[in-house]
């Protein structure tokens, strides 16, 4: 009796996944015929360069601005994440095999693999946001900088404004020259505070060599809290670790890429928004509207509304605030230019003197 | 004929064959209790790797490091030993073949061979040090190998971030000399004439220029032979074989365990530094990367030993449909937007089905077994 059941099982069993086999094997055929189908919808995809989409900082932002886009105009968007950068060729080239008008890289991590994907793909438009190939860029590759030094000096203003110890500290991801531009624009804008109140501040600098690990940053900020009271971060998803350390110790820090006060309401005194979104959303706009904007590179900054701090800012009194505004309109009308690198920013301390 | 049916299922084929089927299944459900459609997702797996011969192309090139690296994990399976440490001589190999291929620029002739022998002698050098230390002194090689992995990592890190090698805004290094590349047509493919060229062959176009093509994979089955003749054909093999299935046998009968200890790891940690150098030497952008976790071609070969079970032949096979898994998730990704976590879990669960699956013969024998003695009485 026992092996009559059993054998009958077997045979179920048996039968059952043979039936789910042919099944599978009719919808592959259904679906491969309707894959053929181009639904002629302008298809724009990104491809994060190691963090990913819920990073809550600058691939997030990229993200939104994408969704955004599509809400605006109808066109089909998709991201692919990438953690490892052997595979970022093989996933960049996912786009192509599905026709993309426009793929994003979001990331200068991303350069040698956009400008390999753009050779491959001649038919294909490329953008990279945050990284610019200057004279040497592709027929097919648009490249898409931020003057996050203006945001960087804003922040570094309202610092200098803000803190009572008088030190106030930064904590990079990776040294480069994007994260130089964080840093000097800061310690600009601290310099330019500290020589408005007529008294001395210092900037404490320190990187984690990693703009993932969370732990890390969280442990450089708690030991530099001992000592100052405001921390500005440019270390995209580890950043979420310095406002944490901020939470924990009751200080202030200040966010980056995007506005990051509602992972600590308290204690986020501002952000330095860099908008890869809102570029992106220009950017694609006018590569869907036919403009050819191959070979060329952009630089945008607070008078394009990409970079700069947010309008609510809780944490910041009025006074400061209409201080803030008029150092924002001085930027904008060129008439402070802050410094992105370290040359540039030696010369702005000498001016200040 | 139920009985032949079952000696069937015996078989080593089938018994790996029904552990991916299950594998597949409890993937089904996943996908199904996660949102995703179980038969759509299997469509655009199968499309992703079958439709078009760019695909077949890339999951063979993506197969080479992990086939490698998994009969790097194969050989010293055989001998009784666990080289978790395939990733740090994989890391190692690709550190010393990033250093000379940057430094050196010699004939492609010359320079090639070079990388490759650096690279192989890296790796051999990571896994002798873990077989000298077991052998001598019987320091167990996993945790050796395991924190040479370690060591390995930041030793990658610290040469990608010096000063003399670290390529400005990248998380690299500088791309190797074009004469330590082992691309095939890298230069004729951009040219006029080749795109010309090209442009008028379609499938010649899928499959040379929007690919890394090259050749490393034959190497791996060159290989994968060489690793099985070294087993089953020469006497050093059956001495690897003696010493695994039991050392005090084989001790006992005039073979020196602790020597072939050494020589095993030195072997194995060769082929690891070969899927390393290979890896390089055979990518659109060689360069080293910065790494913040391990890109687990080590691990994934650990895998691809235990599904070919530990078969060097079998390697190649377990190493392609690995790699054709792992390419099949990422376009599930960009297709119907599953997350990467789910397609992980989908590989570890085939993986785990087929370990799990060992099972089966042990089944079926006591089966036989009882049917046997039934019959008897």
């Amino acid at each position: 009796m026992k092996t009559i059941i059993s054998k009958i099982s077997f045979f179920l069993v048996l039968g059952l996944c043979l039936g789910l086999l042919v099944y599978m094997g009719i919808k592959t055929f259904n679906y491969a015929s309707a894959e053929l189908e181009d639904d002629g919808r302008f298809f724009t995809g990104m491809i994060t360069d190691g963090g990913g989409v819920n990073d809550q900082s600058f691939q997030e932002s990229a993200w939104k601005g994408m969704k955004e886009f599509s809400a605006n105009t109808g066109a089909k968007v998709k991201y692919i994440e990438c953690s490892q950068a052997s595979d970022f060729f093989i996933n960049i080239d996912k786009f192509a095999d599905a026709k993309a008008d426009l793929v994003w890289g979001i990331g200068y991590k991303l350069a040698d693999v956009i400008e390999h994907a753009a050779k491959v793909n001649p038919e294909i438009n490329y953008a990279i946001a945050d990284y610019s190939f200057g004279e040497n860029t592709l027929d097919n590759v648009t490249g898409v900088v931020f003057r996050s030094e203006e945001s960087s000096f804003l922040v570094g203003y309202i610092a200098a404004l803000t803190t009572k110890t008088n030190v106030v500290g930064f904590v990079g991801g990776i040294k480069g020259m994007v994260i130089d531009q964080f840093e000097y624009g800061y310690r600009a804008g601290v310099a330019y505070g500290a020589k408005q109140l007529g008294k001395n501040i210092t900037v404490k600098v320190q990187y984690a060599e990693s703009f993932t690990d969370a732990a890390k940053c969280k442990a450089i900020a708690i030991k530099m809290f001992d000592e100052c009271d405001v921390i500005f971060h440019a270390a995209g998803g580890g950043g979420a670790g310095i406002i944490e350390a901020a939470k924990e110790t009751g200080k202030y820090a200040i966010g980056a890429d995007m506005d990051q006060s509602r992972l600590a309401p308290k204690n986020v005194l501002t952000s330095a928004i860099k908008d890869v979104g809102k570029a992106i959303n220009i950017v694609s706009s006018k590569v869907m509207n036919g403009e050819n904007l191959g070979g060329k590179s952009f630089s945008y900054g607070i008078k394009e509304g990409c970079v700069g701090i947010p309008e609510e800012n809780p944490n910041i009194p009025e006074d400061v605030m209409k201080k803030v505004e008029k150092v924002k309109d001085d930027i904008c009308r060129e008439e402070i230019l802050p410094p992105g690198t370290s040359e540039k920013y030696e010369s702005f301390i000498r001016s200040l003197a | 004929m139920t009985k032949n049916i079952i000696k069937f299922l015996k078989t080593n084929f089938m018994c790996t064959f029904i552990a991916v089927f299950l594998g597949f299944m409890v993937a089904c459900a996943i996908l199904l209790i996660t949102g995703y459609s179980p038969s759509l997702s299997m469509a655009v797996m199968f499309n992703a790797v079958f439709s078009r011969a760019k695909f077949i192309v890339n999951v063979i090139i993506k197969s080479t490091p992990i086939i490698l690296t998994g009969l790097s994990v194969t050989l010293a399976f055989k001998s009784g030993l666990f080289n978790m440490g395939a990733e740090g001589q994989f890391i190692v190999s690709t550190i010393v073949a990033a250093i000379l291929g940057i430094k050196c620029n010699f004939h492609p002739f010359i320079q090639i061979p070079m990388i490759l022998c650096a690279g192989v002698l890296a790796g051999a050098f990571m896994g002798g040090i873990v077989g000298w230390l077991k052998a001598k002194y019987g320091i167990h090689e996993v945790i050796t190998s395991i924190m040479f992995n370690w060591i390995a990592l930041y030793m990658c890190n610290f040469v990608a971030n010096s000063e003399t090698f670290h390529k400005p805004e990248s998380d690299g290094t500088f791309p190797i000399n074009r004469s330590g590349q082992t691309l095939l047509f890298y230069d004729w493919k951009f040219s006029q004439e080749g795109r010309d060229y090209l442009q008028a062959h379609p499938i010649l176009n899928d499959i040379i220029l929007k690919t890394d093509f090259n050749l490393n994979f034959l190497i791996a089955v060159a290989m994968a032979i060489l690793v099985w003749v070294i087993i089953y054909k020469t006497k050093k093999g059956y001495e690897f074989r003696a010493s695994g299935l039991n050392p005090d046998a084989a001790q006992n009968a005039g073979i020196d365990v602790t020597k072939n200890i050494f020589y095993t790891m030195l072997i194995s940690g060769a082929l690891s530094g070969l899927a390393g150098v290979l890896s390089l030497t055979g990518s659109s952008t060689p360069v080293l990367h910065v790494l913040s976790v391990f890109e687990n071609y080590g691990f994934n070969g650990l895998s691809v030993a235990l599904i070919a079970g530990a078969s060097p032949v079998g390697c190649i096979f377990a190493g392609l449909m690995f790699s054709a898994l792992i390419y099949a998730g990422q376009t599930l990704q960009s297709k119907i937007g599953t997350p990467s976590d789910i397609v992980n879990i989908m590989i570890g669960t085939i993986v785990f089905f087929v370990a799990l699956v060992r099972i089966i013969p042990i089944w079926v024998n006591r089966y036989l077994q009882k049917e046997e003695r039934k019959n008897a009485q």
